[in-house]
């Protein structure tokens, strides 16, 4: 792991906003790891806040939700900020109120919940991990094998991003009743949160909170500093920081008895099932050094990143690129129409001096790539062979171990294609009995 | 917003380092070693430095625009094999030498392998080994510190070798080079700092050069005295070519291997060959040929000490 200057400075202090509803959303069918979602609506119907607007019987899916109050425009392809292009169902606001409507349920209620009840809550309201990987959260709610971990990721290790960290400040109570739900949902002993050493204020105020306040009867968690690096808030890396053990190779969290979770989604579980409210919107940093107001806001799903910059707007400087996600793991956008999904943690807009275009060197053998791997891959060599379309060599490299953290690419002075050429050495070595 | 944004795959930021920043850095850090030798032996010593570094890069210029590969010998390489193997030569050879060590060096050491990355021996030291091999005489003649003419001296290492009774240098003597030698091996002080500069840069890493200079340390303690547990081991530290060695061609890296545990075995390996050669061997100095073969055994050593992946067990 390498320590990445953060840029964090441009929102980490800029408390969350919340954008005007827009004229029109536009709601991918798929947001999430798994089947497509069916659409239940057509042009022409009349949709409120939070209306299930698309669903599917397979397990590994997550329900779609309208985010607005209107009327169905259209069904049609539009631009998907990681598939490129995908369905989406196409809402034109109406004038009614845009605010959630349906009433929250009682402490009560709450605490009579079962774990079966809590994992239909949160699939009903269609969460999603919000870190990136959007997995379906009640499938990793409901583990094939005992747990008795469940780790929190706060480590928010992408720079420039801090929506996680502005909810851990603002939400602070709402986001500790949401580890009490998950906690109690896989009947965990232990609850850690790993954060990481430069998020300050978030550490001060969940030491101030937890030292308090115990969780569920007698398990309090426990909020472990981590070294400012990155990758940290990978899913190996933060296991193997939090609890010094690392998952087998081509094994699962839960196999070792652990489930993470990310701060957003455990905010929305807590809205899920304290308000009843689905996933519908979620917080955004909007960043980056060539915006005047880079800001934290709370957006409706399906919004079209160009009105969340021109919310932030005016620019000081023309941007050549814009990212949602981080600039590490995040994707490149060809269009601005590009609508927020329920993993879009930041909208990322880069000069061109800050994101150059680098002419690719020859590799000098120097081992910053190998230094640098968190799993302990050799990119360099991983590369050659790729160069070569040699994928059984890649392969036998452990080519499909790779996380696609980005930082052998980010390391490499001889700005060589490393990740770039793994990824693709992965897809290769899939044809490779 | 213009509406043609750039689109590629991430990461999308990176590091301000460069192949040639690296390169330029080590010449830089190079530089008070070579002005330690042009003092020490004369001016004849930076006519040496400059014809070794000039004939380098048209070396590696004009084999670029002859086999039509992109020219690079602004990154710095070629400039900084030039500067090597001028360190690696005594100061007073006629000037036609350093001129074709050169030329070997990129052609042969470098540019037959495929260029910068590809070779796998230290180009420089294949130069220095060519000469040396070509003209023992030369090489191995060497000028009188501060006398700035024709007085030869002998290297320390070779009047131990040959059994001479060596005229007593103190250890401040060593450290400021006032011996006889090659132009960048002498002074040792110049050769730290730089060193140092490029441990605080980052751009070599203790483990080669430290277990290079530690074990041929203990291997001559061992070793080379009339009784095991008595051999002059500061002595063979400092009075040869084994500081510039250590921190400047052992830790090439596209010669040595990739990871620190790699990285240790070279160095144990070096020392143990360089204190070999200086005790049994027909050599008064090990270092160029120590380093040569432990750049051969590089691939190998590779091959068995790879990274262990995340959760391998």
């Amino acid at each position: 792991m390498v320590r990445i200057k953060d840029n964090k400075e441009y929102v980490q202090d800029s408390p969350i906003e919340q954008l005007p509803v827009s004229q029109r959303v536009y709601i991918p069918l798929i947001q999430h790891l798994g089947k497509i979602c069916n659409p239940e609506v057509k042009s022409g119907d009349s949709v409120t806040v939070g209306q299930r607007i698309a669903g599917s019987d397979a397990n590994i899916c997550a329900f779609v939700h309208s985010s607005v109050s209107g009327k169905v425009v259209s069904l049609q392809d539009y631009a998907h900020p990681v598939l490129g292009r995908a369905k989406a169902i196409v809402i034109e606001r109406d004038n009614q109120s845009q605010a959630w409507q349906a009433v929250p349920r009682s402490q009560d209620d709450i605490y009579r919940l079962s774990a079966k009840e809590i994992i239909k809550i949160v699939q009903d309201a269609g969460i999603v991990g919000m870190g990136g990987a959007s997995f379906p959260t009640h499938v990793k709610l409901n583990p094939t094998k005992p747990v008795d971990t469940l780790i929190i990721n706060a480590a928010e290790c992408e720079p420039y991003l801090a929506a996680d960290y502005r909810l851990i400040i603002e939400k602070t109570q709402e986001f500790l009743r949401g580890i009490q739900i998950v906690a109690k949902c896989l009947g965990v002993k232990k609850v850690y949160i790993g954060i990481e050493a430069n998020h300050l204020k978030a550490i001060e105020v969940l030491n101030s909170f937890f030292g308090r306040t115990p969780i569920t009867d007698n398990l309090t968690p426990k909020v472990v500093v981590l070294k400012a690096e990155y990758p940290q808030g990978g899913e190996k890396q933060l296991i193997q920081s939090i609890l010094g053990k690392q998952i087998p190779r081509g094994k699962l969290p839960f196999d070792i008895g652990v489930v993470v979770q990310n701060v957003a989604t455990i905010y929305a579980i807590y809205e899920a099932v304290y308000k009843n409210k689905p996933l519908y919107e979620r917080v955004v940093s909007v960043t980056g050094s060539c915006l005047s107001n880079p800001k934290n806001l709370l957006v409706r799903i399906g919004t079209p990143i160009r009105e969340l910059i021109d919310f932030c707007a005016p620019l000081k400087e023309e941007p050549v690129k814009v990212i949602t996600g981080g600039p590490m793991m995040g994707i490149s956008q060809f269009t601005l129409d590009t609508p927020v999904i329920k993993s879009t943690n930041g909208v990322l807009l880069l000069t061109e001096k800050e994101s150059k275009i680098l002419e690719e060197d020859v590799c000098i053998r120097c081992g910053a790539c190998v230094r640098a791997c968190p799993v302990g891959l050799m990119p360099c060599l991983i590369n050659l062979a790729a160069e070569k379309r040699l994928w059984s060599l890649a392969k036998q490299y452990a080519a499909s171990d790779c996380i696609e953290c980005g930082l052998c690419s980010y390391v490499c002075p001889a700005n060589r294609n490393l990740v770039q050429s793994i990824k693709m050495a992965k897809f290769e070595a899939l044809t490779i009995k | 917003m213009k509406n043609n944004l750039n689109v590629n795959v991430s990461p999308h930021i990176h590091t301000n380092e460069s192949t040639a920043k690296i390169m330029w850095w080590v010449v830089a850090s190079l530089i008070p070693a070579g002005c330690a030798g042009v003092f020490i032996f004369g001016l004849n010593a930076l006519w040496v430095i400059i014809l070794s570094v000039l004939t380098a890069l048209l070396a590696e210029l004009t084999w670029q625009v002859l086999t039509k590969r992109k020219v690079t010998i602004s990154d710095g390489s070629a400039f900084l094999t030039g500067l090597i193997l001028a360190y690696n030569l005594p100061a007073g050879v006629p000037l036609w030498l350093p001129v074709v060590g050169a030329i070997f060096s990129i052609i042969i050491g470098k540019q037959i392998f495929g260029g910068l990355g590809q070779n796998i021996f230290n180009p420089a030291l294949v130069g220095r080994v060519f000469l040396m091999a070509s003209w023992p005489s030369y090489m191995t003649t060497f000028i009188k510190p501060l006398a700035y003419d024709t007085v030869t001296a002998a290297t320390p290492l070779a009047a131990l070798k040959e059994g001479k009774a060596i005229e007593h240098l103190s250890t401040l003597e060593l450290l400021l080079g006032l011996r006889g030698g090659c132009i960048g091996e002498v002074c040792i002080l110049a050769l730290l700092l730089g060193a140092a500069i490029l441990l605080i840069k980052k751009y070599i890493s203790w483990h080669i050069p430290v277990i290079y200079i530690a074990s041929t340390g203990l291997f001559t303690y061992l070793f080379a005295g009339k009784q095991l547990f008595s051999g002059d081991w500061l002595f063979h530290i400092l009075s040869g070519g084994l500081i510039l060695g250590a921190f400047f061609m052992a830790t090439d890296y596209v010669a040595t291997p990739l990871t620190r545990k790699g990285q240790v075995i070279f160095g144990i390996g070096c020392g143990l060959l360089t204190g070999v050669i200086r005790i049994w061997g027909g050599y008064p100095e090990g270092v160029a040929y120590s380093i040569l073969m432990m750049n051969a055994a590089t691939p190998f050593i590779d091959r068995y000490t790879k990274n262990k992946v995340y959760g391998a067990v």
